[in-house]
């Protein structure tokens, strides 16, 4: 019982850091079509930037992150405007394969700029043991998904009751539909990628709080595909839904079953086999296929 | 002087070659490859084996992706199960390479038909996500089953001529004509596929699915075929792999991998053969190039040798970058272009 504790624990931290790192990604997706495989490197790069921030210049933390997520907001803009726009129409293999290309550019920026290894980051979440029933599990864990679930729901209302997430749902329901509207769509595109950019880099403050700065943080991306499909690619809860999932099977199948090696091909086995019976994920919306 | 190209038999409308400067061109490209053996010295002889084996491996994937519009991240995975099915026959049974070569196509053929399977209800981003799931668990298998792949270590592969017979130790002269065979028989297969009711039927398939149903397509069978179909030139390209370099890890098989040959056939072009390889020739040539400038560099600049890898990567994700920005269609595209504004040349619009 106190190990099954101590996973759910361990899963739902896993969870949280790819809640948060889906939320962007379904973000994108919902009011661009358009399917982020630089998610992980934009964890990578916020990760980084804070380590510089507040590790190597020493500013205090409050001060660090601000620029942090100053600096994601430019990337994201930087990124739709130069990368993304001119790709509006495109098949969807030009446009996965962009996002692909801005991945690997990404990540050997950051590895020829940081090196590639690991630092240390000057953690600034306390981190005290504290004991729930048997199980042990420092702070910094539960801020991970108190933070993660925090910023779901600050989402979930921003969609829902302000004018710009209100003109988000606009443009990924119907483009043409939300310009007449007089909705300006560039801008909603920009606006999305910088609120995915966001919460990538938050997502790789948490990564850095609990673990450390490495380049390993851009593997969570590729982790993230299970959890948005699991969930359905354009459903914010989903996204919740699958990163609970996916964490917990994670962290159950590596502290139960044989050595633990399972962890890494679980998630993808089981994305298998959800696809297979729901085509669009658990929460996703089914398209209506015509000639 | 020509203001297009017209056919006025069936014959010609059929003919792979249309023009004399066609032909005259596929000349050449037969001189070159005969004389370039024995003139190039090991190392670019070494390159020109990598390439040849990325070319059979990027036809393959452009037939799944390019010409059926089922997009593929699993190609990695797939030449893994090539390349150890080809190793693991020649160094435990002792089977020689003619005949391990395609038995680990067939394999691979099977494997990929197998993942396939899902395409039937999956389409574009969530087909993207399901190989992606069959590069993760094919690379996990084998790095997991130790017994029969013997896990994260390297499997050495021996070559033999006949059963159990002596060791061969091909020189990269030899394994040039090996190599050569395969890809020109690839390329003039798939050339041909796509004149055959099987390739007609596939790109039907991509450019309307529901439309190439409509039309007695069975669109589950021709989906599973054209992973199979895929799948077999990848494991031929695996299976090469293993009996060229004689040694094999999954490292050569990762998710970079499949990047790397979506890049290649994007690069080039999608739904052309001469795309494909077009593609692999500039994306085995780049990273050799940047090395060797940045060699040359490193002599000025010290810091230069340890940002190689750094810029050749940045290099790989720019280049992708502005190809799609500035020519979605690729090389393919771009030459022929090129030749479009000689033969029309001086009124080429």
């Amino acid at each position: 019982m106190d190990k099954f504790l101590q996973l759910t624990l361990a899963g739902l931290t896993n969870g949280a850091v790819y809640a948060l790192a889906a939320l962007g990604f379904v973000l994108i997706y919902k009011s661009s079509d358009v399917i982020n495989f630089a998610q992980g490197e934009f964890l990578l790069v916020g990760a980084y930037v804070a380590y510089f921030m507040i590790g190597q210049l020493g500013l205090v933390w409050p001060l660090g992150v601000f620029l942090t997520l100053v600096v994601a907001v430019a990337l994201g803009v930087v990124v739709e405007r130069l990368v993304l726009r001119p790709l509006i129409g495109e098949p969807i293999i030009s446009v996965i394969m962009v996002t692909i290309g801005l991945a690997s550019l990404l990540k050997a920026l950051v590895s020829g700029i940081w090196g590639t290894n690991p630092k240390v980051f000057p953690a600034f979440i306390p981190k005290h043991e504290i004991h729930i029933i048997n199980a042990v599990v420092t702070t910094d864990k539960l801020w991970a998904i108190v933070l993660s679930v925090g910023f779901l729901l600050l989402f979930s209302l921003f969609f829902r009751y302000s004018s710009q997430g209100i003109a988000m749902r606009a443009v990924a329901d119907d483009q043409q539909a939300a310009l007449s509207m007089g909705i300006s769509v560039k801008r909603i595109f920009a606006l999305s990628w910088s609120i995915a950019a966001i919460t990538a880099a938050v997502a790789g403050l948490i990564v850095a709080n609990t673990l450390e700065v490495s380049s390993n943080i851009s593997g969570i991306g590729l982790r993230v595909f299970p959890v948005v499909i699991l969930g359905g690619l354009d459903s914010i809860p989903g996204a919740l839904v699958g990163a609970a999932v996916i964490g917990l099977l994670e962290a159950y199948s590596g502290g139960y079953v044989g050595d633990g090696s399972l962890s890494q091909v679980i998630p993808f086995i089981v994305l298998v086999l959800i696809l297979m019976v729901r085509p669009y994920g658990l929460f996703g919306q089914e398209i209506i296929e015509r000639v | 002087m020509q203001s297009g190209i017209f056919h006025s038999t069936y014959e010609k409308d059929m003919a792979l070659r249309h023009t004399p400067a066609q032909k005259i061109r596929l000349a050449l490209v037969i001189v070159v490859i005969f004389t370039l053996p024995f003139l190039a010295d090991n190392y670019y002889l070494t390159l020109a084996n990598q390439i040849l084996i990325t070319i059979i491996g990027a036809i393959g994937l452009n037939i799944l992706t390019g010409f059926t519009g089922q997009i593929s991240l699993g190609q990695g995975g797939f030449m893994a199960v090539g390349a150890y099915t080809a190793g693991l026959m020649a160094t435990r049974l002792g089977m020689p390479l003619w005949l391990s070569i395609p038995i680990a196509s067939l394999v691979t053929a099977v494997v990929g038909g197998v993942f396939g399977i899902p395409s039937l209800r999956l389409k574009g981003l969530y087909l993207a996500i399901a190989t992606l799931a069959a590069q993760e668990i094919i690379v996990w298998l084998v790095t997991h089953w130790d017994a029969v792949t013997g896990g994260v270590d390297a499997l050495n592969v021996r070559n033999y001529l006949w059963f159990q017979g002596a060791r061969m130790r091909f020189t990269e002269f030899q394994f040039y004509w090996i190599a050569l065979a395969l890809c020109v028989g690839t390329v003039f297969a798939t050339v041909n596929l796509f004149r055959t009711r099987v390739g007609r039927a596939f790109v039907a398939i991509r450019d309307q699915d529901i439309a190439a149903e409509v039309m007695g397509i069975d669109l589950f069978r021709y989906k599973v075929l054209a992973f199979a179909t895929s799948s077999f030139f990848v494991g031929m390209s695996g299976a090469l792999i293993a009996h060229w370099r004689q040694i094999v890890t999954w490292e050569r098989f990762t998710v970079d991998i499949s990047i790397l040959y979506l890049a290649m056939i994007i690069i080039g072009g999608l739904g052309s053969v001469s795309g494909a390889i077009y593609g692999a020739i500039f994306m085995t040539l780049l990273p050799a190039f940047l090395n060797s400038v940045g060699r040359s560099l490193g002599g000025v600049f010290p810091l230069m040798d340890n940002l190689i890898p750094f810029i050749q990567k940045a290099v790989f994700g720019l280049v992708i970058i502005l190809f799609l920005v500035f020519e979605p269609e690729g090389i393919a595209k771009m030459w022929r272009n090129v030749k479009d504004y000689f033969r029309l040349w001086p009124f080429s619009y």
